[in-house]
């Protein structure tokens, strides 16, 4: 038997906001405590995934790189996830910066071969996948978005590694290269990001977010 | 396990101790300029500039080693890739397929190498003495990013210890269930993606201890450490200026300046 | 010592929250006050939303998005968010409320977020540490704290907040019998010197039976949340003590059922241990040297205080870690043509010789569903399908997973969690088993059952080896003890 005391509310959660109310949504404006800290840790996780991967991508790289110089693009994948899923998970405005920026930020702290520019690598691929997703009004999350997003990610990943590390190379370094990275994005980092924010979410782990509640009905 | 981000060793020496914002800036200092231009005179005055920031960090030589080994493996090989396909110029000393081993390349591979570490040892050596808190309120009171976001990343980074611990044990459980014979890709992203669960259910209750303790609330914060700079800190951020502005100067004077977006690169 | 607070009013009236994610609501139109000052415990079985409202109390439920709410929960009159530094909250795990890297700048931490003044904020830090007796330097790395010392730093860092209202839910599930002392006396000693509001969740009730004042029963009933019962502790376990051990509380003269003691005597030797020392990583002994004997039948009870070494000599014993020094080996009648040293066994082979249940189930989850996760070890011996299937219902029915047979691992409670790695672990019918702390952070009656579990398994002949840091575990099951640590 329930009563309602006087001047008590029902509130209601809030269904699943369409894209067409784009950025003038309240909520998208402001982080949760939740965002903040699982951004981070999963900044955390791919800055692990990047640490296994800097030492593990050399022996993929000397293979393909006699085959096509620049081929050894299509290895950046996995360094481009953190913005991507992050983006993904949190579908806030600055998230997939935040995300890469840290993770990089975390990976140039424990000592890799980049140093500093990491950060700056961090930045800018933060930024590719960021502007992706702020095309698309922070509104659309479907799988063609998300890949779009990986490229963007690879393909600033691409001109910056050009410009600063690989000053010295020809054209058709260059053009494979970028496009290698690109294409990478898209697949490795982009229906990467998919498919583990879909586990993720078939986990249960994602309850505090859109993206875990939209893939399951309540139960 | 002392996680390696947040154990805080002693360390001898003037340049330990100095707060991790000038230590950042001095990274980034020391790198941005020298990126600018690849040329064996730049990278090679500015390395030998970096020498003594190397022995006044204050690392014991089995750390230095170990921390570095990244760059000395990594500099070697971006310079392999760049004299194979780097832009030719010069006599041509070897040619096979795409491969092109010409002076210019080979030039080129060698002032690769050498800013890699020019750029990298000091980076490296910087970082190792930092503490992330101490970054972290750097960051927030002083470079005046926003708090949440700094706190936030910094309570997140503690989960690192967390899941190198998590990946031992998920290792384990593997051989355990009789699954740890073949496949290790398959494996290998089996355990990573149960990391990430492992990762964002901490995270989400870390997020809830935070809220508990107020974190994210309406008012305004305080700090319990305040993050310091004196003069022994913009010493150290002049110095960190200064190394790539004489390799710079070097470079023009000698003439191999050569600008990583003109004509020969 | 002064306390510049005043205990806090708690209140709900009419209150309900339902999860974004769930059908059924958690809490419905439950009413209750508990005035300042009170020490309460909170009891009442799994579902019937004591957790979330102590979540709710504490603000940290999450806003309309993640939820909805109807009636009014009050903290001294006000929304819990509105009221936020009045209430302070200590949860379960104790990894993952350490938020800085060393004890000082964690304490700290409320207080930051408080705006409290920088002196201010050192003076409440020493007194906090003080009053929750850890006796460790402010500048000590969190991460080398004990599970007990964790709970404290916890606490530690909400005393610190002067907070009118302690909410406790589940703080020493995970700590070994001399944390759990530890935290309860750091409670006592907190509450002596601020007087603040205490509602606390437990199952193990027996060591905050003598610190509260008021037990609550809350029960979920169609209509709605309801308060079963509401008195003196006697009062309460009185009239409802045998019906409060029915639902998985440690009730004081209400023992969980355990089971009888063996049948017969101990078989075979099946892995023996010679001058046997472990360690974690090459060159740092944890423990040893031991000779131990591991016989089919009987139940070995690895015991020893958290830290000394007990997790590694299981794991070492269970063939998953190399020995430091010494020697495991495994007699012919479990080697079955290996070699016998279980370490250098493939991973296939040890899954019909030992098999190990790790503490975390998270960690050994591997499919997605859990008829799959119970396939994995009879697939990777390549049995046949119809054999698999079978099998898999077999430890379905037994262990009572039949209804979560499609569902995902992960979105299983803790109890059931550890039925399924217990289940899985049994797919490949393993001679020997070794268990890691299996009742850890359980109530009663999962208590029961897996104890009930571990003693027919050894009844019908598996060796066990049981680490355990829970006496009352290696009691039920007549386990011969091995001491680690002392």
């Amino acid at each position: 038997m329930s009563t309602s005391t006087s001047g008590s509310t029902t509130e209601s959660a809030s269904a699943t906001a369409s894209p067409s109310q784009g950025l003038g949504r309240p909520e998208l404006w402001r982080w949760r405590g939740v965002d903040i800290v699982v951004a981070s840790v999963v900044a955390v996780a791919c800055a692990l995934v990047f640490l296994l991967w800097n030492v593990g991508y050399e022996v993929p790289s000397t293979i393909l790189t006699p085959l096509l110089p620049g081929v050894q693009g299509l290895l950046a994948g996995p360094w481009l996830i953190a913005g991507v899923l992050g983006g993904l998970i949190i579908r806030k405005p600055g998230a997939a910066l935040y995300t890469e920026l840290v993770a990089a930020v975390i990976s140039a702290l424990v000592g890799n071969a980049w140093g500093p520019l990491t950060i700056v690598s961090g930045l800018v691929q933060g930024l590719g996948a960021e502007l992706i997703f702020l095309v698309f009004l922070y509104g659309v999350w479907r799988l063609p978005v998300v890949m779009l997003a990986g490229a963007g990610a690879g393909l600033a990943c691409g001109i910056n590694d050009r410009i600063l590390w690989y000053a010295g190379a020809d054209t058709l370094f260059t053009t494979v290269y970028i496009v290698s990275t690109t294409i990478s994005g898209a697949i490795i980092a982009g229906l990467g990001a998919w498919l583990i924010a879909r586990g993720l979410a078939a986990t249960g782990a994602l309850g505090r977010f859109a993206a875990g509640r939209e893939v399951t009905a309540r139960v | 396990m002392i996680d390696p981000l947040t154990a805080r060793i002693e360390r001898p020496g003037p340049i330990a101790p100095r707060s991790a914002l000038a230590k950042l800036a001095a990274a980034l200092l020391i790198a941005l300029p020298l990126v600018l231009t690849i040329d064996v005179v730049s990278a090679s005055v500015a390395l030998l500039l970096d020498i003594p920031l190397l022995l006044l960090a204050g690392l014991r030589a089995k750390e230095f080693w170990t921390r570095t080994a990244v760059l000395w493996i990594a500099a070697p090989l971006g310079a392999v890739t760049i004299a194979l396909y780097g832009a030719t110029s010069g006599t041509i000393h070897f040619e096979w397929l795409v491969m092109r081993v010409s002076d210019g390349s080979l030039t080129l591979a060698a002032a690769t190498a050498v800013r890699v570490l020019a750029i990298g040892l000091p980076a490296v050596v910087l970082f190792v003495t930092v503490d992330p808190t101490d970054l972290a309120d750097g960051l927030a009171q002083r470079v005046k990013l926003p708090a949440r976001f700094v706190v936030g990343a910094l309570a997140g980074m503690r989960m690192l210890g967390l899941l190198v611990e998590d990946w031992r044990a998920l290792a384990l459980a593997r051989r355990a269930r009789g699954v740890a014979d073949e496949g290790r890709v398959r494996r290998a992203f089996g355990m990573a993606f149960a990391l990430f669960v492992l990762a964002i259910r901490r995270g989400s209750s870390l997020a809830t201890a935070m809220e508990a303790r107020g974190f994210g609330g309406r008012g305004p914060r305080s700090w319990a450490r305040e993050a310091v700079w004196d003069r022994r800190d913009t010493l150290l951020v002049v110095v960190a200026a200064v190394i790539p502005i004489v390799a710079i100067t070097a470079a023009v004077l000698t003439g191999a300046w050569n600008f990583i977006l003109g004509p020969t690169a | 010592m002064t306390s510049h607070t005043t205990p806090a009013t708690l209140e709900a009236r009419g209150w309900g929250w339902r999860y974004a994610t769930r059908l059924r609501w958690a809490v419905r139109d439950v009413d209750l006050r508990i005035e300042p000052g009170e020490r309460v415990l909170l009891l009442g079985a799994s579902g019937s939303g004591k957790s979330t409202l102590l979540q709710g109390f504490g603000g940290v439920l999450g806003g309309a998005d993640e939820g909805e709410t109807h009636g009014a929960l009050l903290v001294d009159g006000q929304k819990p968010t509105d009221a936020r530094g009045r209430v302070g909250m200590v949860l379960q795990d104790p990894d993952t409320q350490t938020i800085l890297a060393r004890v000082g700048d964690d304490v700290a931490f409320g207080c930051e977020n408080l705006g409290v003044p920088r002196d201010e904020i050192w003076q409440r830090v020493r007194s906090a540490v003080d009053a929750v007796d850890l006796d460790v330097a402010l500048d000590r790395s969190t991460a080398a704290l004990s599970g007990g010392q964790k709970q404290r730093l916890a606490l530690a860092g909400v005393l610190a907040m002067r907070p009118g209202a302690i909410l406790l839910d589940e703080p020493t599930a995970n700590l070994d019998p001399q944390g759990v002392q530890d935290v309860r006396d750091a409670v006592a000693a907190a509450l002596d010197v601020s007087g603040a509001t205490l509602v606390v969740i437990e199952h193990r009730i027996d060591v905050w039976l003598p610190l509260v004042t008021r037990v609550i029963v809350l029960g979920a009933e169609p209509e709605g949340t309801v308060v079963l019962a509401d008195g003196s502790p006697d009062e309460v376990l009185g009239a409802r003590g045998a019906e409060l051990a029915a639902s998985g509380v440690w009730v004081p003269g209400h023992p969980p059922a355990t089971p009888p003691a063996p049948s017969q005597r101990p078989g075979e030797t099946l892995v023996e241990a010679r001058g046997l020392s472990v360690s974690r990583r090459r060159g740092l002994v944890v423990a040893g040297p031991f000779d131990i004997d591991v016989r089919a039948g009987e139940a070995l009870g690895v015991t020893g205080a958290n830290g000394a070494g007990k997790s590694t000599l299981g794991l070492t014993l269970a063939g998953l870690i190399p020995a430091e020094s010494g020697l495991v080996s495994a007699l012919p009648t479990l080697a079955a043509g290996e070699k016998s040293d279980p370490f250098r066994w493939s991973s296939r082979a040890l899954l019909t010789r030992i098999a190990t249940v790790l503490q975390t189930p998270e960690h050994q989850l591997l499919a997605k569903t859990v008829r799959d996760e119970l396939s994995v070890g009879p697939r990777a011996l390549k049995l046949p399908e119809a054999e698999i299937a079978v099998r898999v219902d077999d430890l379905l029915d037994r262990l009572r997973l039949s209804s979560l047979a499609d569902a995902n691992p992960y979105t299983l409670s803790g109890g059931e969690k550890r039925r399924l790695t217990v289940a899985a672990a049994l797919a490949t019918r393993p001679r020997m088993l070794v268990l890691d702390e299996p009742t850890f952070g359980q109530d009663a009656t999962t208590w029961a059952e897996l104890v009930g579990l571990i003693a027919r398994l050894r009844d019908e002949g598996t060796a066990i080896v049981a680490i355990s840091h829970d006496e009352a575990v290696l009691a039920a099951l007549h386990a011969r003890r091995i001491e680690v640590g002392r």
